[in-house]
């Protein structure tokens, strides 16, 4: 059941800009499973859409460089010609997007819109198609689908259309699906029917899934594996209950400390990671996240960390044994005032 | 058997809803005064243009030197020009020019815009060829460039159309290209990429239907700007040669004699005019009926 269905390894992407090369991923390795949901966190501009998108190449390849591997059940993805990677666009790896309101074509009902990528890819007619599309919307949770599939977008409130995108997205079964921040555009309620829906469909079909979020509820909620990424590179990858029980990057202690609470003192301001994600211009030539980092030494500032397994988990850090140690001290010195 | 009947149940609710929606833009076009007013004259145009001639008996090449430059009276209602044909049959005759190369400068422009402007939008490369190319033949005043290449293919009706179709094509192209170009950025062509269609069916079938009103609409005006230059062509002598009855003819031949006869320029003027405010109302009616975005200030 555990076996390896998606593979990245040591993938960087390079962006051609008239002047000079940008690097948006930098090294990024971690593997997907069947049955596993995977979440990519990171603040914005961490590269975690790129990821996501380079793994089914959707990005411009005329200014886009890749180097590393993409292996999906054992083949190269980054080798395969444009043609090969239609096929498996939509069939075998499908892709959710973000805004639910503009990811459907407003001059086609949605059953078109189901019922096309199946025509294409599962060779059905065109009354099958119909049918199976109903059967889709209906395991979506959409009430009266065979009337639904007859509207159009705008007809369709924001947690529909998303519920449309998802039902779209696995209608071909596919192994592997990328969710690209599914519940960024959508409020509360629906956003956990959506993360509901995505987690039973994933436990139905064995399909293996990636989350991309920024939101860490999200994570601690469906997630069984996390990898939190910083300016294009991987600084930590563990399995769920430890990223939040233990965090052992200072970044993803930040991001942690960072979450509002719902109780407490409401004059209390909130944490925040001082500084500002640098551009990919001005990537600093030690540890990226040295400059915002309160525990960075002067050999952070000057080389470079590499991921290193610690454990079950991998960490990008020069120091976190110590950080580790000095927190503990802290929270028993909490403890003891306490 | 179940399932037939499932399927034809739901084919009856997806006609029903068709024709609700067909019926609520026949209320909307009718409560649109603008289109309805262009819509009554252009269609008054068309069908006295294709019905008229069954019923007057005069040709319009029919040459009557005893009654040239008659006045309007009853058995000449728009009176005679200076080799005695009848005005009224000449005019309605040239309606037929005017529309035929009206309708196909319209249609042809749009085909070729939309090809050259559903491409560049999605090809840089081609885009850079095309849109220079556009903006090239754009920067000449349309008479100027329409009247050199007549004078280069030669003056006669196909090649009027041919002229036409080059002068006004890059407005076309312009116009598609910048609506595909907003259509291309939408996250349900990336999100089409990313389900597996090719290049061909994200154009033609999905962003293709989405630039279907800016067409429409732009394809009204080429309509009544192609009936314009070409009355100028002609009127000029580089378009439809005499002694063909075309709008710009009969002004052109009224000019000499425009103070001993009005009527020959009044009339065939009057025609353009009606045709070309029809046509232009009709547009703009379209236009405030189609885009969401542009909807008429009540």
């Amino acid at each position: 059941m555990n076996e390896t269905l998606l593979e990245i390894v040591n993938l960087k992407v390079h962006f051609d800009t008239e002047d000079k090369r940008v690097t948006a991923v930098d090294d990024v390795s971690f593997t997907v499973n069947n049955g596993e949901i995977v979440g990519v966190v990171g603040e914005s501009g961490c590269g975690k859409s790129v990821t996501s998108e380079s793994i089914l190449r959707l990005l411009d390849e005329k200014h886009t460089n890749y180097e590393g591997e993409i292996r999906f059940n054992g083949r190269n993805l980054l080798s395969l010609s444009p043609k090969k990677m239609r096929e498996i666009r939509g069939n075998d790896i499908a892709m959710i997007f973000q805004d639910p309101m503009s990811s459907l074509n407003p001059v086609y009902t949605v059953g078109n819109q189901i019922q096309e990528a199946l025509m294409l890819h599962q060779n059905l007619s065109k009354a099958e198609a119909r049918m199976k599309a109903i059967e889709m919307l209906k395991l979506t949770g959409i009430p009266a689908p065979e009337k639904r599939i007859d509207e159009f977008p705008h007809q369709l409130s924001g947690g529909m259309r998303q519920r449309v995108m998802i039902a779209m997205a696995l209608s071909c079964n596919p192994s592997l699906l990328i969710a690209d921040e599914p519940t960024t555009a959508l409020d509360v309620t629906t956003q956990s029917q959506i993360l509901d829906l995505i987690k039973s469909l994933k436990d139905e079909f064995n399909m293996g899934t990636i989350i991309i979020t920024h939101d860490l509820g999200i994570v601690a909620e469906i997630c069984s594996k996390v990898v939190v990424m910083y300016l294009g590179q991987v600084i930590e990858e563990a399995d769920v209950s430890s990223i939040f029980e233990t965090p052992l990057h200072p970044y993803t202690q930040g991001l942690l400390k960072s979450i509002p609470h719902m109780e407490g003192n409401r004059n209390e301001k909130l944490y925040v990671i001082k500084g500002k994600v640098p551009t990919l211009n001005q990537v600093p030539p030690g540890c990226r996240f040295a400059p915002r980092c309160e525990f960075a030494t002067e050999k952070c500032k000057v080389s470079a960390p590499i991921l290193e397994s610690y454990g079950e988990r991998k960490i990008r850090c020069w120091n976190f044994k110590e950080i580790q140690e000095s927190s503990i001290q802290v929270n028993r010195g909490e403890t003891l005032n306490a | 058997m179940t399932r037939e009947l499932h399927v034809k149940e739901l084919t009856s609710i997806k006609k029903e809803m068709k024709d609700k929606h067909r019926s609520l833009m026949v209320k909307k076009f009718r409560s649109n005064k603008l289109a309805l007013t262009g819509a009554i004259i252009l269609t008054i145009i068309i069908i006295s243009a294709i019905f008229f001639p069954l019923f007057i008996s005069s040709s319009p090449y029919e040459l009557d030197t005893v009654n040239r430059l008659q006045a309007p009276s009853p058995e000449h209602i728009f009176g005679t020009d200076n080799y005695g044909r009848d005005l009224l049959s000449r005019v309605i005759y040239g309606a037929r020019v005017s529309l035929v190369v009206g309708f196909s400068v319209a249609l042809l422009t749009a085909l070729l815009g939309t090809i050259m402007g559903l491409y560049s939008a999605y090809y840089k490369r081609i885009d850079g060829l095309l849109m220079r190319i556009s903006d090239g033949l754009m920067a000449f005043p349309a008479i100027l460039l329409a009247i050199a290449i007549m004078a280069s293919l030669g003056a006669n009706t196909t090649n009027v159309i041919i002229a036409l179709t080059i002068v006004f094509s890059p407005l076309v192209a312009r116009t598609i290209r910048s609506a595909s170009l907003v259509i291309k950025e939408q996250t349900y062509i990336e999100a089409l990429k990313a389900q597996g269609a090719s290049t061909s069916r994200i154009i033609w079938s999905n962003i293709f239907p989405n630039i279907i009103s800016p067409l429409i609409v732009q394809a009204t005006f080429i309509f009544a700007d192609s009936i314009i230059v070409e009355a100028a062509l002609s009127f000029l002598g580089a378009g439809i040669p005499a002694p063909a009855p075309s709008w710009g003819n009969l002004l052109y031949d009224g000019k000499t004699v425009i103070f001993n006869a009005w009527w020959m320029t009044l009339f065939p003027g009057l025609a353009i005019m009606l045709t070309v405010f029809g046509l232009n109302l009709f547009g703009d009616g379209l236009r405030d009926l189609l885009d969401p975005h542009s909807k008429s200030k009540k």
